[in-house]
């Protein structure tokens, strides 16, 4: 019912100093305080109703569990209303410009969602008869198609779940490839200091050993530490392009070579194709594999930190290689080949149970089908110009780490700025949410002191990149102007205060537990 | 296009502020002769309803498991998933927001994951549980991977009860880190059979209950005798709605437990995304592949949730990292988490016995039908039987009276010799009407 307007104020009072004000139950308006679901007493609570069996015995004698589990459940009412509260205390592209670089928060269309809910889709079991999946199988093989004339290579394996796992299927097509050349001895990845710590780590879960190639002042890589590295011994050099400072490789060209005429093969980390997709074709580069982030790209949502998807093009000389399961077209419709039909097949083998995150395939599909080639260079093109136009706003008070020539995607600026201010970049970033934006990437890449990666992406309009530009210039003046605590001190005003990381690792709790009754629970056992 | 914010005049006058001429002098890096991108064949930008209609077109090619009697298992089953879940799962602060590396503004996120940890643990009757893995047979290989670090050894012993897709996996993997992997000869009832593998080289066996044929094992013998060799045990599971029925694997002696948890809350997605659970014992947290999140407290003593241990993630730990992971599952992980907040334990042993319960129904149907044999002495939802002939082809057969009878073994293992064997799995989805078609059926093309 609404409230009358007679005999009350409809003007605010006096102001108060708002953030000395506490409410007396330690409430926060309308944010609420949210217990953990265990401790919320609900035991012998469900929010489910079942038919029970006729008889509940079951033939499995002591196979069968006696102890409680200890989970406890909500009826729906209470469990809607605990996870809406806590999603409350999330940011979210939905909210405002999402400036993580690398990640390429970009808006994620519901169109998309619903699609990926189709019964004929959401509802398929991966292992029906396959004459009962044939609209999939056929989106897969669309899918697949797009990918390879967007990036112009002849193959892609769809199956890895997420960018990682397409790095490892590129290496292991790799090392496929080199065993069958007899070359089985190569034992080194060359990787720019620059890489994302995924590209190193990969190389070591496939057994190669890591080296680093330098980069140029200019934020490229070093051709003549990579020439001086290349050796018989170099399986593959591993190189982001767009590179993770925001810059395209000039000589891109010229690496592909250089690695080619050394018997290696070059994997491009593909996560930032944002800023080419539709412009340039990785396959014109010389690029022998490259994963695509289909949770970037092509806008499938993060979901809090996944699920992906990291398809995964491939060149003429390592296709054969390519992972198990794949889409082929059979007379009339499609089928999936499920395993190397024939012993010899090159195939090194299966990298998931299934055949890969075909939720993720309807939902880039869809997007694909918006946009259209059309549409797509449009994507590359808007998301290019934002990054410059942020670059180009924020430097007169921040310093861009390359400020020669235009940057991709992303901007980066290092800390000099801050240099005698107190203020560092993670302070920095904490006020920023005190200002409603999710900061930008910190610390990331390595080579650049205090990196501070911004990424908005094309689906940013000119009023929120001014709206951040304007608030990221009011911080910059306050930082120089002396306002420490502005900045020491944030956030303040996010759900949270800045939370003690230290000691989360000092003495990990990882599960709820009851509360200890007298003693403390055992320090972890350091290892 | 509808996506996209800036109007020609918005990017007329950014261009000005940037001090550029034309777009193409902010790509002045690429070489020119990559500047040509040749896509003809590629159609223009369409209109959401022209989008919506063409992939409904590929859709309603599709039989979906809901359209009648169902039986197929195998690593992916069909549940009923309450409404609930799917909506809280699509509101704009979970759905839209980046791995919570800002833990101030992503409470939400790490809440749930500390709920979820919490909950995989208690499940699988191990201490800790990571925030996920891809799936589950991503989360088996890295098990045999972390079981290598912890022991240092090199051998993995995979039984012949293990999903043959995961033993694949597992071994592509462990295989190219340098891992001798041993897999036995598959056989129904073939958990057991590890023993006599195990030697003092052994890092890890690898066992699963219920197993690909659906054959409920209780391994603690097996536990034993790997822990008196110093070897881990590894114990997976593919469906998830068996923990609520059967004994834990941590109460079996498991160091660590596996699974796949699509079962709850995220739905078949014909194969993805799907949700790798991961638990071990504490002792071996350091050595654990993927996320973490734990507690701790904000500046002014409030309780709070960060992502934690990340020592042995990629992004600090480079090369040196436990697992190459970095985005996982993360909202696969939520909807498991509403799905068992809603079931809690009731419910989920509820749902458990009803599934145990149509699938012995089932059984019971199946085993009338002339030239039908079980082959599963002990099962939860799911079950092997021999049929006569091609097990392939009486699942094409059955399709033309509108069942899809299970999913033929020699599809996940065309070399083990098993072609007239076929998985048949019932859940709480399944009608007796469900089970009267199938045996119907099924008479009608076996006689
Ligand atoms: C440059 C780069 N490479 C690789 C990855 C790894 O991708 P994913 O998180 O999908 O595994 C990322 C994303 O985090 C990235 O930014």
């Amino acid at each position: 019912m609404a409230m009358s307007n007679i005999g009350r104020p409809t003007q605010p009072q006096a102001a108060g100093t708002s953030s000395a004000h506490t409410s007396l139950t330690g409430a926060r308006g309308l944010l609420q305080d949210e217990a953990l679901i265990f401790e919320m007493d609900g035991w012998d609570k469900t929010g489910v109703d079942f038919e029970l069996p006729d008889e509940d015995a079951s033939d499995l004698g002591d196979l069968v569990r006696t102890a409680p589990i200890g989970l406890p459940g909500l009826s729906e009412p209470e469990a809607m209303r605990h996870f809406v509260r806590l999603s409350q205390k999330n940011h979210a592209i939905d909210l405002a410009l999402y400036p993580l670089g690398s990640c390429t928060m970009k808006h994620n269309p519901r169109l998309n969602e619903k699609m990926a809910r189709l019964a004929g889709f959401g509802d398929l079991h991966p292992m029906a008869p396959q004459s009962t999946t044939q609209g999939a199988l056929e989106l897969m093989d669309r899918l697949a198609h797009w990918l390879k004339t967007l990036t112009g290579m002849p193959a892609v394996a769809l199956s890895p779940k997420a960018g990682a796992h397409g790095e490892l299927c590129g290496l292991l097509a790799i090392k496929a490839a080199h065993e069958a050349k007899g070359q089985g001895h190569r034992r080194t990845v060359l990787v720019p200091t620059s890489a994302h710590g995924t590209n190193p780590a990969t190389a070591a879960f496939v057994g190669y050993d890591v080296t680093e190639i330098a980069q140029t002042a200019d934020g490229r890589v070093d051709l003549a530490d990579l020439e001086a590295k290349l050796s018989p011994e170099v399986a593959a050099i591993m190189v982001t392009n767009p590179n993770t400072c925001g810059l395209f490789e000039r000589d891109i060209i010229e690496i592909a070579r250089l690695t080619h005429a050394a018997g290696a093969y070059f994997y491009c980390d593909g996560a930032n194709f944002n800023a080419i997709v539709g412009r340039v074709r990785p396959g014109d580069l010389g690029v022998d594999a490259m994963h695509i982030n289909l949770h970037k790209t092509f806008s499938t949502p993060h979901g809090g930190g996944g699920p992906g998807a990291g398809p995964v093009v491939l060149s003429e000389a390592l296709a054969p290689y390519a992972p198990t399961p794949w889409v082929v077209s059979a007379g009339e419709g499609f089928k999936l080949v499920e395993e190397a039909e024939d012993e010899a097949a090159d195939t090194f083998g299966r990298m998931v149970a299934f055949h890969g995150q075909m939720g993720m395939f309807v939902r880039a599909y869809a997007y694909m089908l918006s946009h259209g080639t059309d549409g797509l260079r449009q994507v590359a093109e808007d998301a290019v110009l934002n990054a410059n136009y942020i670059k180009a706003k924020l430097s007169p008070v921040m310093t861009p780490a390359f400020p020669d020539g235009p940057c991709m995607h992303e901007a980066l600026f290092d800390d000099s700025w801050l240099e005698g201010t107190g203020v560092t970049t993670l302070d920095f970033a904490k006020a920023m949410i005190d200002e409603g934006f999710h900061p930008m990437t910190m610390y990331f890449p390595l080579v650049v002191h205090g990196a501070m990666l911004i990424e908005p992406t094309e689906t940013e309009s000119k009023q929120e990149l001014d709206r951040f530009c304007h608030a990221l210039t009011l911080l910059a003046q306050a930082a120089k102007a002396g306002d420490v605590e502005r900045f020491t001190g944030a956030p303040y005003l996010a759900p949270m205060r800045r939370l003690d990381e230290t000691q989360a690792a000092r003495k990990p709790r990882l599960t709820w537990r009851p509360e200890p009754t007298a003693v403390s629970p055992a320090p972890m056992a350091a290892e | 296009m509808r996506y996209l914010p800036l109007t020609p005049a918005d990017r007329a006058e950014m261009l000005g502020v940037i001090g550029a001429a034309t777009i193409d002098d902010l790509f002045v890096d690429v070489p020119d002769a990559a500047r040509k991108a040749d896509l003809f064949d590629l159609p223009l930008h369409a209109g959401e309803m022209e989008v919506e209609r063409a992939l409904s077109a590929l859709a309603a090619r599709n039989r979906p498991a809901g359209a009648g009697p169902f039986f197929c298992g195998a690593g992916a089953y069909k549940h009923h998933v309450p409404a609930t879940v799917d909506h809280i799962i699509q509101r704009s602060e979970f759905l839209t927001s980046y791995t919570p590396y800002q833990p101030e503004i992503a409470q939400g996120t790490l809440q749930v994951l500390f709920e979820f940890q919490t909950q995989v643990a208690a499940l699988t009757g191990l201490e800790v549980a990571n925030a996920s893995m891809y799936d589950g047979s991503t989360a088996c290989a890295e098990a045999v991977m972390m079981a290598q670090r912890v022991t240092r050894r090199k051998k993995a012993v995979l039984s012949g009860g293990l999903h043959p897709h995961y033993a694949a996996v597992t071994q592509t993997i462990a295989h190219a880190e340098g891992m001798d992997i041993t897999r036995q000869a598959v056989a129904i009832d073939a958990e057991a059979d590890v023993l006599s593998a195990i030697d003092a080289e052994t890092a890890c066996v690898v066992v699963q209950t219920p197993n690909v044929f659906g054959v409920v094992t209780d391994v603690s013998k097996i536990a034993q005798a790997a822990h008196a060799a110093g070897a881990l045990l590894i114990v997976v599971t593919t469906e998830a709605v068996s923990y609520g029925l059967l004994k834990s694997p941590g109460e079996m002696g498991a160091d660590i437990a596996v699974g796949e948890g699509q079962s709850i809350g995220v739905g078949l997605n014909y194969g993805g995304p799907y949700i790798g659970l991961f638990a071990a014992r504490e002792k071996f947290v350091r050595q654990m592949p993927g996320r973490l999140c734990g507690e701790t407290v904000d500046a002014e003593g409030a309780r709070g949730f960060v992502l934690t241990l990340s020592t042995r993630e990629q992004h600090i730990r480079r090369e040196k990292a436990t697992s190459n992971i970095c985005t996982n599952s993360g909202l696969c992980a939520l909807a498991f988490t509403i799905h068992m907040t809603l079931l809690g334990e009731r419910g989920l042993r509820e749902l458990a016995a009803l599934n145990h319960s149509r699938a012995r129904e089932l059984r019971e149907v199946l085993a009338a039908v002339p030239g039908v044999e079980i082959l599963s002495p002990r099962f939860f939802n799911e079950f092997a039987i021999r049929v006569p002939g091609k097990a392939a082809d009486v699942v094409e057969a059955l399709l033309a009276d509108g069942v899809v009878a299970g999913v033929p073994f020699s599809r996940l293992d065309p070399k083990a010799g098993m072609d007239d064997v076929l998985l048949v799995a019932a859940t709480e989805t399944t009608t007796r009407d469900d089970i009267a078609a199938f045996a119907k059926a099924l008479k009608g093309r076996t006689a």
